[in-house]
């Protein structure tokens, strides 16, 4: 049995020291583990922003696509190999402006993967402009005067769009974070899990202490129970999004490859391509 | 008694047009008869002016006739536009309620048959194409009997009056209409055809069955004219072999799940035209940098923007070649009929896999949309060929720090490749400029290195594709070389040969593999011919640019880009301006 030692593979991030990215890796690292992965059996497919270089620092296959096009390319990895445990992540932008599309759609679509937010609030990589999940009036290279843009809800949204896996945790807290990623990929569906990650380079404002004041754990909301939707809109709505822990957990829907019509229950990418004559003529057949 | 005809039917969109032109040629077809169908539509689903063109020849054609012998018209509106398509002698069926006239010109005389009428006696006005279709076939001499298997495989499920009641129409249709004609009409009289069993397909039809049988069970495809009909024929068909179709959300979504599913060891694709391309250029730069095959189908049709949707036009080809940023191997293959639309298809999905890049099926159109006889298609040519993928790698113990060499050097450029989810084998994927493992390095040398192999790979392709330039080159030096692309072969064929009974040298050269261009097959007949003429459907002489870019040999154009396709004679009388 693999252990968390070998989801690591000794190369160094780039990141800089103290950003929130590097609990989300350890995070990533004990979930897998935990869950009975080996390092093969696991695709890391992610966005491009600092968080995006994710990829190239667990071991474990990993591909580092295009900015805010993740979701695609983990769903089509998916696709043709369902046996992979497949976990998509990247940033707030990469996710929820340029990939915002991708996101609901994905969430709609319920193909059984794992996507973890690394929510900065900021655009890190392209040093420090506004992101759709800054706050308004923060300012940024790019809002020197103060977003005049409202902060977007993305749990709600995501609840909105009828996910049937919400959850958002703090890159601080390890033990709650790697619980929801186990979670998550246990989860038959889309999972989505959104984690404040704080930028120590250009977010000033949500900082560790700011999250550690503001964030409300869910396990401390009286009788919050996870498998109600309406409960869980409301809970976001009072703490104005900030909560940490499952928000909402739906274990009946089927995902999407439970329910296409003659979808293989091995890999595609086991079969053998070669048609056999009699199936090749039944179907020239049918334009004659 | 003649070997060829050409028969169009036109009404208002959603009045049965397409049906009718449908249940005439498929029982053509299985005469034995040689057919090309050619539908010409507007973006309105209901409304609106639609017409069915078919040329039926106990001979293979490759193209739309330059007139018209009989035209089916459900309304006035019929008459007043096609018309002038018919030649004189021609002959016009219309429908008695619409009261239709034609010019007073003596070209053509008019035959009114009440579809609507006798299809309401026999129960239903909507069987009016079925008298309609009964008309036709009264006038090449076919017997009604000849429709009883079409249309029991289109009415059975609603029961056996119901395929008495259209075989009626049918019979009714031909009996009105010779005895309106007082007998049959000499000069429309088909010979008899061999009788063999053929296929009859559109362009994109070729395409989906040609994915099957490559090997594909995965497509991810945002629907648009004149791609749609690839997903549709594949979300009824992949089923059938556990795959499936997804519809994305738009055309990002469909290139990038494509690129997914190939990297975890599926021969997946997508299809669309135009605007959805240009959504795709930056996937294409991804599946480029990161050596991960991919097939993308572009059905051109009239650019820019959203342009002119439902027509034909060939203006896609810089956008194909240049449309994504930076430099990345791609195979770009053009295929000029259906049937080569089939094994191109598969070849596709070969060199993805076995040159781990890119490769675009370009079609247009004309032969997306345009229905074909095609002569059986051999089982024997289908082959599955996966390059350098290893499936069973026996690979040594893998440390965590051990990546696998992914973009290992290799002489050709092509390094092995291995999936996700195999034991011992790690590596990493990313569109960021990397090393052997797929590790992040912008190190001058790497970069160097593994641009030249990425640029290397495809070096290679025009001598292992089988028929780079489809050529037809009888004369040592011609006086005329044409060449072209995609659906204008057959077009360009027909003018040719009757350059030829004029006593023109004419040479042609279509070109089946655009990118890596076929230089040296092509500059060797352009010095030979006194003069090239470049034939294609866009208004700037694309593929004239690129034969002058890759040869340095100035060439002439034809150009022709109101949307509709060449006719044999606009390039005959062209061409003759030019000799
Ligand atoms: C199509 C495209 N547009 C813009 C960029 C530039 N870009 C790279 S990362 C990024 C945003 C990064 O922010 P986020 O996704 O929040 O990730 P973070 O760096 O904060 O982790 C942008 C705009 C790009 N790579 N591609
Ligand atoms: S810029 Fe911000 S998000 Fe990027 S690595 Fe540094 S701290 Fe982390």
């Amino acid at each position: 049995m693999a252990t968390v030692k070998d989801f690591r593979n000794k190369v160094k991030p780039n990141w800089c020291p103290g950003c929130g990215d590097f609990s989300i890796q350890a995070a990533i690292q004990r979930a897998a583990a935990n869950v009975g992965l080996e390092p093969h059996e696991l695709a890391l497919i992610t966005g491009i922003g600092c968080s995006g270089r994710i990829s190239g620092y667990i071991n474990a296959y990993g591909f580092h696509g295009v900015h805010g096009r993740v979701l695609p390319l983990a769903q089509g990895v998916k696709m043709a190999n369902r046996d992979l445990t497949v976990v998509a992540s990247g940033g707030d932008g990469d996710g929820f402006a340029i990939g915002m599309g991708h996101t609901i759609h994905s969430i709609r679509r319920n193909i059984d993967m794992t996507y973890i937010v690394m929510d900065n609030q900021i655009y890190g990589l392209t040093k420090g402009q506004t992101s759709p999940r800054s706050d308004a009036g923060f300012k940024t290279k790019s809002t020197p005067d103060g977003s005049i843009e409202a902060s977007l809800n993305a749990m709600e949204t995501a609840l909105t769009a009828g996910a049937t896996f919400v959850a958002q945790s703090f890159s601080s807290d390890l033990k709650e974070l790697t619980s929801l990623i186990e979670q998550g990929m246990n989860h038959n569906g889309f999972s989505l899990i959104n984690v404040f990650s704080p930028c120590v380079t250009f977010n000033k404002v949500n900082t560790y202490d700011w999250f550690k004041e503001n964030l409300t754990k869910l396990s401390d909301v009286e009788d919050y129970d996870h498998t109600d939707r309406n409960k869980a809109m409301q809970t976001l709505m009072e703490h104005n999004g900030l909560v940490t822990g499952l928000i909402y957990h739906d274990e009946e829907t089927p995902s999407y490859q439970d329910k296409i019509p003659g979808y293989k229950s091995t890999p595609l990418s086991d079969d053998n391509l070669e048609l056999d004559r009699e199936k090749f003529e039944r179907l020239a057949s049918e334009f004659m | 008694m003649i070997d060829q005809l050409s028969w169009k039917v036109g009404g208002q969109q959603g009045e049965g047009i397409e049906s009718t032109g449908e249940i005439f040629s498929v029982a053509l077809n299985r005469l034995g008869y040689y057919l090309y169908g050619y539908r010409q539509f507007s973006s309105r689903i209901k409304g609106g002016h639609t017409n069915n063109k078919i040329r039926v020849s106990t001979k293979q054609i490759n193209a739309i006739s330059d007139d018209l012998d009989i035209l089916v018209a459900f309304d006035q509106e019929t008459i007043d536009v096609n018309y002038q398509e018919l030649r004189s002698g021609g002959v016009v069926i219309a429908d008695a309620k619409c009261k239709p006239t034609i010019p007073d010109d003596g070209k053509a005389s008019l035959y009114d048959v009440p579809f609507t009428e006798i299809a309401k006696e026999l129960g239903t006005p909507l069987m009016k194409n079925m008298v309609a279709v009964g008309a036709s076939s009264a006038i090449l001499g076919i017997s009604a009997d000849h429709y009883q298997e079409v249309v029991e495989e289109i009415f059975l499920k609603k029961g056996e009056a119901v395929v008495e009641k259209n075989m009626e129409a049918i019979r009714k249709g031909a009996a009105y209409f010779s005895q309106q004609a007082g007998g049959q009409l000499d000069d429309f009289l088909l010979n008899e055809a061999d009788g063999k069993k053929r296929m009859f397909m559109i362009g994109n039809d070729a395409i989906g069955l040609g994915a099957i049988a490559a090997g594909s069970r995965f497509m991810a495809a945002y629907p648009i004219t004149p791609a749609s009909e690839i997903m549709e024929y594949l979300i009824k068909k992949f089923p059938d072999f556990g795959g499936t179709v997804i519809q994305t959300e738009d055309e990002i979504a469909a290139a990038n799940m494509a690129i997914g599913s190939n990297y975890a060891g599926v021969r997946a694709f997508t299809a669309s035209a135009g605007p959805g391309l240009s959504l795709m250029t930056e996937a294409i730069g991804l599946s480029g940098m990161t050596e991960t095959p991919m097939v993308i189908v572009d059905t051109q049709r009239g650019g820019p923007s959203t342009g002119l949707p439902t027509k034909q036009e060939q203006s896609d080809m810089m956008a194909i070649l240049y449309g994504t940023h930076g430099e990345i191997p791609k195979i770009v293959i053009t295929p000029s009929t259906v049937q080569e639309a089939f094994y191109d298809t598969i070849t596709a999905f070969n060199m993805a896999e076995e040159y781990q890049c890119p490769v675009i099926l370009l079609t247009d159109l004309a032969l997306s949309l345009g229905k074909q006889t095609v002569e059986p298609l051999n089982y024997e040519k289908i082959q599955i060929r996966r390059g350098k993928l290893e499936k069973e790698p026996n690979l040594p113990e893998q440390a965590p720090e051990e990546y696998f060499e992914r973009y290992a050097a290799a002489e050709d450029g092509i390094s092995t490749r291995l999936l996700p989810g195999m034991e011992n084998g790690i590596f990493h994927v990313t569109g960021v400029e990397h090393d052997n493992t797929g590790k992040p390095s912008e190190k001058p040398e790497n970069r160097q290195r593994q641009m030249d192999k990425r640029l290397r790979k495809t070096e290679t392709v025009p001598y292992r594709f089988d028929e780079p330039i489809y050529t037809n080159d009888p004369y040592e030096e011609p006086d005329l070389l044409v060449v072209g692309i995609n659906s204008t072969r057959g077009a360009i064929q027909e003018a040719i040969s009757r350059l030829d009974e004029d006593g023109f040298n004419v040479n042609h050269a279509h070109i089946r593999l655009l990118h890596p261009f076929p230089t040296e097959e092509l500059e060797e007949r352009l010095h030979r011919a006194k003069k090239t003429v470049v034939i294609e459907n866009n208004a700037t002489g694309q593929l004239a640019s690129i034969i002058r870019l890759n040869t340095g040999v100035k060439v002439e154009s034809i150009l022709k880009y109101d949307g509709n396709p060449f006719l044999p004679a606009e390039i005959y009388s062209k061409c003759k301006e030019l000799l």
